[in-house]
């Protein structure tokens, strides 16, 4: 242990030297483009800027017009009902489909890469093509009314309360190959001991999957999650091109409002104060589930050590 | 490190070169950010291309589809340094934070020498006009609710003459239901919603309740019985549409009227390059009337086009000559034809204009008929709220108490 211990002691200084110099435009680009805009909204959003940015000081008048503003309680509202939804269903569906593949079917690579294809499409085409397709008069409903089923409705899209769940579905079905790409590499990686060893054991292979392998392949999962999360967060164009807000202003989503009002509404006042709300809203989401994971990977160094 | 070789290092050169010139080479040119990308719109813009190459200059094309996204990307040009050499905007407020930036420059020369103060509306006046100084160039006048329809679904239903009241404009849609067309072609989007209230407002309202709600922002008119009995007949509309009307397009709209299924459509004079496109005559085949009555108000909107402030003195000069062209005489007529509006000036050559274009003209000629677009009154962001409860308003069942409490709170604003 010693020498190995006084060498490092020797390389210490310039070996850091080195590492900071490498890591100072990183951190730079950090603390003056992301930590410092970020700032500066924050900054915005406590004066009355319209088309260009003010040096006012109103306090929190503009989250006051923010949380009066119907719109935007909307907003926020589809944004958990769609996060809900789009996560819950694109893990299962993804996780699913993962362990589909994962069977060593025959013709692999090109189920693979049938299912991986819608996420290789734009938000927008997808929200364009499910329009059409849910449209009561173009798309589904009219195509089986016309094929005999006379009493059947599936008018979701033009419905005040449903078009979210619209929304949602679309967003399911581009993102769940992302998410079985992701797994799929997981479950990759459990050895085929694993297996052996259940299959001597007698237990079910769907019990094998959710106390042995899922805990095992915690970490693409959570790659999954964050990245799903970030897309609800993001959740723009496929609005726009779906439903362009919804009959009326039923599937508004945050991101929209904060666009429609940086641009076409001239206010980015209101604006910044919204996506000032939107970052600690997501931050407050984040945060417990991050903080959970540092004291395990704290337990787990201190343990090791 | 080896240095590149002779003949890469003099490809390089001429490369950057060759990207250099041009900046140094075209007379007059003019780049120009403008939204309109369909193809009547793209043809109209055409026009004014033309007579710009023939007064000599060079013409650089910039269009952007969408007009959120033009008028997004040209402010964001403008306040990054790369100006444009013109850029569209609607005749409003939209680019007056602009002005007050001190970003854009006048065309006060070009004001004195063509008289716009003597034959401009005065509500596009008070749009381009201020603080003493011009700052846009106006290029044409539009009516965002003309009342198209179609003949032969009247004939069917057996209307005979155009409705001059509300309540006669009721009944015809009543006529249209029973004989089992669509009465009112509708597009569920929130913008065809917001112009179809704002013209019921000023048609059935009135052109004085209309202006103390935009012009004055008065709460207390909001609550009044004429502004609430505005209010239900509005709704009272939609009862008259097809359930497939939710985000429909205004052209697909327009598309009903033109193949008779649909009786009446409210929609711009931009609608009617539908019809002429579709092979259809006015009079025969589809006729128009901008309101209730021959005292109806006319709301008077449009396209300006302003010019980024610069002191380079080729740029200016490029600036100048695109507004004399614009606004001249057969420039005008040459691209309000094609754009479905009508001309700035009352004294073009009418002759080539359809009747419904000359009837607009005409009616522009009476100043006490002039009412200003709601966007020349009240800012884009109180304009954004309106809609908002608008839109709510048309699509939920609201009682009329809480939208008079939310149109109360969005036409206060910030």
């Amino acid at each position: 242990m010693e020498p190995i211990e006084r060498k490092r002691a020797q390389r210490g200084p310039r070996f850091r030297w080195a590492l900071n110099l490498a890591l100072l435009p990183m951190a730079l680009t950090v603390v003056f483009c992301y930590v410092g805009t970020m700032l500066w909204s924050v900054r915005i959003s406590t004066t009355t800027s319209r088309t260009f940015p003010a040096s006012d000081f109103v306090g929190l008048a503009q989250y006051v017009r923010l949380f009066n503003s119907e719109r935007w309680l909307v907003s926020m509202e589809n944004m958990v009902l769609f996060g809900a939804v789009f996560m819950t269903l694109t893990m299962l569906i993804g996780f699913l489909l993962a362990v589909f593949i994962d069977q060593k079917v025959r013709g692999e690579s090109v189920l693979r890469t049938i299912f991986l294809y819608p996420y290789a499409m734009s938000f927008v085409a997808t929200g364009l093509i499910w329009q059409w397709t849910l449209n009561p008069e173009l798309g589904l409903q009219s195509a089986l009314r016309r094929m005999g089923l006379t009493g059947f409705t599936f008018d979701w899209i033009v419905t005040q309360d449903k078009v979210i769940y619209t929304v949602a579905f679309a967003a399911v079905w581009q993102a769940s190959g992302l998410v079985m790409a992701l797994l799929l590499a997981g479950l990759r990686g459990v050895d085929d001991e694993i297996w052996k060893a259940a299959r001597i054991d007698g237990i079910p292979a769907w019990r094998v999957y959710l106390s042995i392998v899922l805990p095992m392949i915690a970490p693409s999962v959570a790659t999954a999650l964050v990245l799903l999360f970030l897309s609800v967060v993001k959740a723009y164009d496929v609005v726009v091109a779906m439903t362009g807000g919804g009959p009326g202003t039923a599937s508004e989503v945050p991101a929209k409002f904060i666009l429609d009002y940086l641009f076409g509404r001239a206010n980015i006042g209101l604006a910044s104060a919204a996506s000032t709300v939107l970052l600690l809203t997501a931050t407050a989401a984040l945060a417990p589930w991050m903080y959970a994971r540092s004291r395990r990977e704290r337990r787990v160094q201190r343990g090791a050590a | 490190m080896k240095l590149p070789s002779p003949a890469a290092l003099s490809t390089a050169l001429a490369a950057v070169i060759v990207l250099v010139a041009p900046h140094a080479a075209a007379q007059n040119k003019a780049e120009v950010i403008h939204w309109w990308t369909s193809g009547g719109e793209s043809a109209a813009i055409q026009e004014i291309a033309t007579a710009y190459k023939n007064a000599g200059g060079v013409w650089v094309d910039s269009a952007v589809a969408g007009g959120d996204a033009a008028r997004a990307q040209a402010i964001s040009r403008i306040v990054g340094g790369n100006p444009p050499t013109a850029a569209q905007f609607n005749t409003s407020k939209q680019y007056h934070d602009v002005i007050a930036e001190g970003l854009l420059n006048n065309v006060d020369a070009v004001a004195a020498k063509e008289g716009w103060e003597s034959f401009l509306p005065a509500p596009i006046i008070s749009s381009i006009k201020v603080k003493g100084h011009f700052y846009a160039v106006p290029v044409n006048i539009h009516m965002p609710a003309w009342f198209w329809y179609s003949k032969s679904a009247f004939q069917k239903a057996g209307i005979t003459a155009e409705p001059k009241t509300p309540d006669e404009f009721f009944a015809a849609l009543d006529k249209l239901k029973a004989a089992g067309l669509v009465p009112l072609a509708f597009g569920g989007q929130p913008w065809q919603e917001n112009i179809t209230f704002q013209d019921w407002l000023a048609q059935a309202g009135g052109a004085e309740l209309y202006l103390k709600f935009f012009r004055d922002r008065d709460a207390a008119t909001v609550a009044s019985p004429a502004f609430r009995k505005v209010l239900t007949d509005f709704k009272r509309l939609k009862s008259y549409v097809d359930p497939g009307s939710p985000g429909r397009n205004w052209n697909d709209a327009t598309s009903m009227v033109i193949t008779g299924k649909a009786g009446v459509q409210i929609m711009g004079d931009w609608a009617k390059g539908e019809f002429l496109a579709a092979k259809q005559t006015v009079g025969k085949d589809f006729g128009c009337f901008p309101g209730f009555g021959p005292k109806s108000p006319y709301i008077i909107a449009g396209d300006v086009f302003v010019f980024p402030r610069t002191t380079d003195p080729a740029m200016i000069k490029s600036q100048q000559l695109l507004a004399t062209v614009m606004t001249s005489p057969t420039t005008q007529v040459a691209f309000n034809n094609k754009k479905g509006s009508i001309p700035i000036r009352t004294d073009v050559d009418t002759s080539k204009m359809d009747p419904c274009a000359q009837l607009g003209l005409t009616i522009m000629k009476d100043k006490s008929r002039h009412l200003a677009n709601p966007d020349m009154l009240i800012t884009p962001d109180v304009a954004g709220a309106l809609t908002d409860v608008i839109t709510k308003y048309w699509n939920n069942d609201q009682s009329v108490d809480d939208v008079v409490k939310a149109l109360q709170a969005a036409i206060k604003g910030s």
